[in-house]
C-alpha cells in the first residue's frame, strides 16, 4: 500500500475505490470555506475497530517530542484559586485524553442487532470546519489550515483554558508549568499551554497519512476530501444501516463517525466527563455570531440611509423657515 | 434655522449617550474575551456571571460592533452633511477618528476571519488581534484624557 496517495488519484479513484487504503491528499491549494471546501476529513467506521490501541501508541509516539516538560516547582498563581493541571506524573493515563494522550478509545457496552457488544471508539479532536476554539482564541495560538486541520500553536499558547471551554467536546487539555506565560506575568495571567490532536499536520503536510490511520491494523479510518468522506459515510450507512455523527454537529466537522447504533444509545453508554468527550447532539456554536455579521455588513448602510434621510428633512424645514421668516 | 439646531443638539446627545454606552459594551465584552473576569473573581459579582460566559460576551461584542458601525457612520455622515459647516475636527478629535477606525477595520478583519469565508496565515490573525486591543487600550485611555481635559471632538471654525 502505498503510503502517500496524490489528491488526483484519490479523485480518479473515487473513495469507495480507495477504499480501506485510506487515501491521503496533501492540504488542499483550495481556499477553505465556512462549508468545508479545500477540507479533508476523516470517516471512522466504529464496528471495524477492534480496540488494540494501535491508534493511541503511534499518536503517542509521533507526539513524543511536543509533549510537554514542564518546570517545576510551578510558579505561585495568583489568585490561589487557579488551578495547576499537572499531567506530567501521569504520562502513563491512556484512558481519557490529556496533554500526552491526545487519542484514546472510549468504550460502549450496547446491544447490536440483538446482540450485546462492546464497541470501541477511537477519540480526539473532531476538526471542526469553522472551529470555535480557533475563532474564540483571544491570542491567536489556535489556528486552522486550508485543509481543515485545526492546531494548537504550543509555542504560542498562554493555556486560559478558553478553547476548552468554548469546544463543544471540551477536547484540549492543559499542562501547567509550560510555555510561553512563564516569560510574561506566570503568577497573573496564563497557565500552560492547551493540547489536542493536530492530526499530524506535518505529516499530512508531506503526504503522509496522520499516524493513527497509518497503524490501524483494521482499517478503520479513512481520508480524503470531506465532501467525499461525507458521500462514503452516507454509502456505508445505507450499506450497513448504521448512524452518521460529525456531519452536521457544531455546524460540521472533519471527523465523521458510523456507527452501528444510534448515537443517543451509545452516548448513553460511554464514560463521559473530563477528557471523556460525549457523543450528545451539538449545536452550531458559532450560529448566532454568523447571523449578526449579516447585520454588521447592514448597519452603515442603513445609518447613512437614515443621516441622509434626516438631514434631508432638517435642510428642506430650514429652507422653508428660512423663507417664511424672509416673507 | 435655530429651531433645527436645537434638535440637532438634541438628537446629537442622545447619540452621544448611545455612543458612550456602546462603546462601554464593546470595552467590557472585548476584555471579557479574555480568561480573566472569572480568574479575577469579577465574574463571581452577583449579576455578571455572564461575564465569564464566552459565547454570550462574544455574541454581545458582536451586537456592540453592529451598533458601533451604525452609530459612526451616522456621525461621520452627519459630520460631512450638516455639522462641518460650522465646526470641524479638533486635533483631538481627528486622532480619536482615526484609532476608532483603525479599531473598526481590524474588528471587521477578525468577523471575516471568524467566518471562515478568507483563511488568514496565523502570524496576521495575532498580529490583526495585537493590534485590535492595543488601539482599543489607546483609544480608551486617550477619550479619557480628552474627556477630563475638555478636548471636544469638533471646535468652531
Amino acid at each position: 500500500m502505498s503510503e502517500s496517495i496524490s489528491r488526483r488519484s484519490f479523485l480518479k479513484g473515487g473513495v469507495a475505490a480507495a477504499g480501506s487504503a485510506a487515501a491521503l491528499a496533501v492540504p488542499s491549494a483550495a481556499a477553505a470555506g465556512s462549508d468545508g471546501r479545500g477540507q479533508l476529513a476523516t470517516l471512522l467506521d466504529i464496528r471495524k475497530c477492534i480496540g488494540c490501541g494501535a491508534c493511541v501508541e503511534a499518536c503517542r509516539q509521533v507526539n513524543s517530542s511536543k509533549a510537554p516538560e514542564p518546570q517545576k516547582p510551578f510558579p505561585e498563581m495568583y489568585p490561589s484559586r487557579v488551578p495547576v493541571e499537572d499531567w506530567s506524573d501521569k504520562r502513563d493515563v491512556r484512558d481519557r485524553l490529556t496533554p500526552y494522550n491526545l487519542l484514546f478509545i472510549q468504550q460502549a457496552e450496547v446491544e447490536v442487532d440483538g446482540k450485546k457488544e462492546t464497541l470501541t471508539i477511537p477519540r480526539r479532536c473532531m476538526h471542526c470546519v469553522n472551529p470555535p476554539c480557533v475563532n474564540l482564541c483571544p491570542w491567536g495560538a489556535a489556528r486552522q489550515y486550508k485543509n481543515g486541520i485545526s492546531r494548537i500553536d504550543y509555542d504560542v499558547c498562554l493555556g486560559g483554558s478558553k478553547c476548552r471551554k468554548v469546544c463543544p467536546w471540551h477536547i484540549p487539555q492543559r499542562q501547567t508549568g509550560v510555555g510561553l506565560y512563564l516569560d510574561i506575568m506566570p503568577s497573573f495571567a496564563g497557565n500552560g499551554v492547551m493540547y489536542k490532536c493536530d492530526r499530524c499536520y506535518e505529516r499530512v503536510a508531506v503526504g503522509k497519512k496522520p499516524a493513527c490511520i497509518e497503524a490501524c491494523p483494521a482499517d478503520v479510518q479513512q481520508i480524503g476530501p470531506r465532501a467525499d468522506i461525507i458521500a462514503r459515510a452516507h454509502e456505508l450507512a445505507e450499506e450497513t444501516g448504521g448512524y452518521i455523527y460529525g456531519e452536521t454537529e457544531n455546524g460540521g466537522t472533519n471527523t465523521i463517525y458510523v456507527s452501528p447504533v444510534p448515537f443517543e444509545e451509545l452516548n448513553a453508554a460511554i464514560e463521559k466527563g473530563p477528557g471523556r468527550p460525549h457523543f450528545a447532539s451539538a449545536a452550531n456554536s458559532m450560529d448566532k455570531a454568523e447571523n449578526l455579521t449579516a447585520a454588521m455588513i447592514i448597519a452603515p448602510f442603513a445609518a447613512i440611509a437614515a443621516a441622509g434621510a434626516k438631514f434631508y428633512g432638517y435642510m428642506k424645514s430650514g429652507q422653508s423657515d428660512n423663507s417664511q421668516g424672509e416673507a | 434655522m435655530k429651531t433645527n439646531t436645537h434638535v440637532i443638539a438634541r438628537k446629537g446627545r442622545i447619540g452621544n449617550y448611545a455612543y458612550g454606552l456602546t462603546l462601554f459594551l464593546l470595552a467590557l465584552t472585548g476584555f471579557a474575551q479574555m480568561p480573566i473576569f472569572k480568574r479575577y473573581y469579577i465574574a463571581d459579582i452577583p449579576g455578571l456571571g455572564w461575564l465569564a460566559e464566552f459565547y454570550t460576551t462574544h455574541f454581545l461584542h458582536y451586537l456592540g460592533a453592529t451598533a458601533i458601525l451604525a452609530i459612526t457612520t451616522y456621525f461621520a455622515a452627519q459630520y460631512l452633511l450638516v455639522t462641518r459647516r460650522y465646526r470641524k475636527l479638533s486635533g483631538s478629535g481627528a486622532a480619536r477618528a482615526a484609532i476608532l477606525l483603525g479599531i473598526i477595520v481590524s474588528g471587521i478583519l477578525l468577523v471575516i476571519r471568524n467566518s471562515a469565508f478568507v483563511p488568514f496565515s496565523p502570524a496576521v490573525v495575532t498580529g490583526i488581534l495585537l493590534v485590535h486591543l492595543g488601539l482599543t487600550m489607546v483609544f480608551l485611555l486617550f477619550a479619557l484624557y480628552c474627556r477630563f481635559a475638555g478636548r471636544p471632538w469638533t471646535i468652531p471654525v
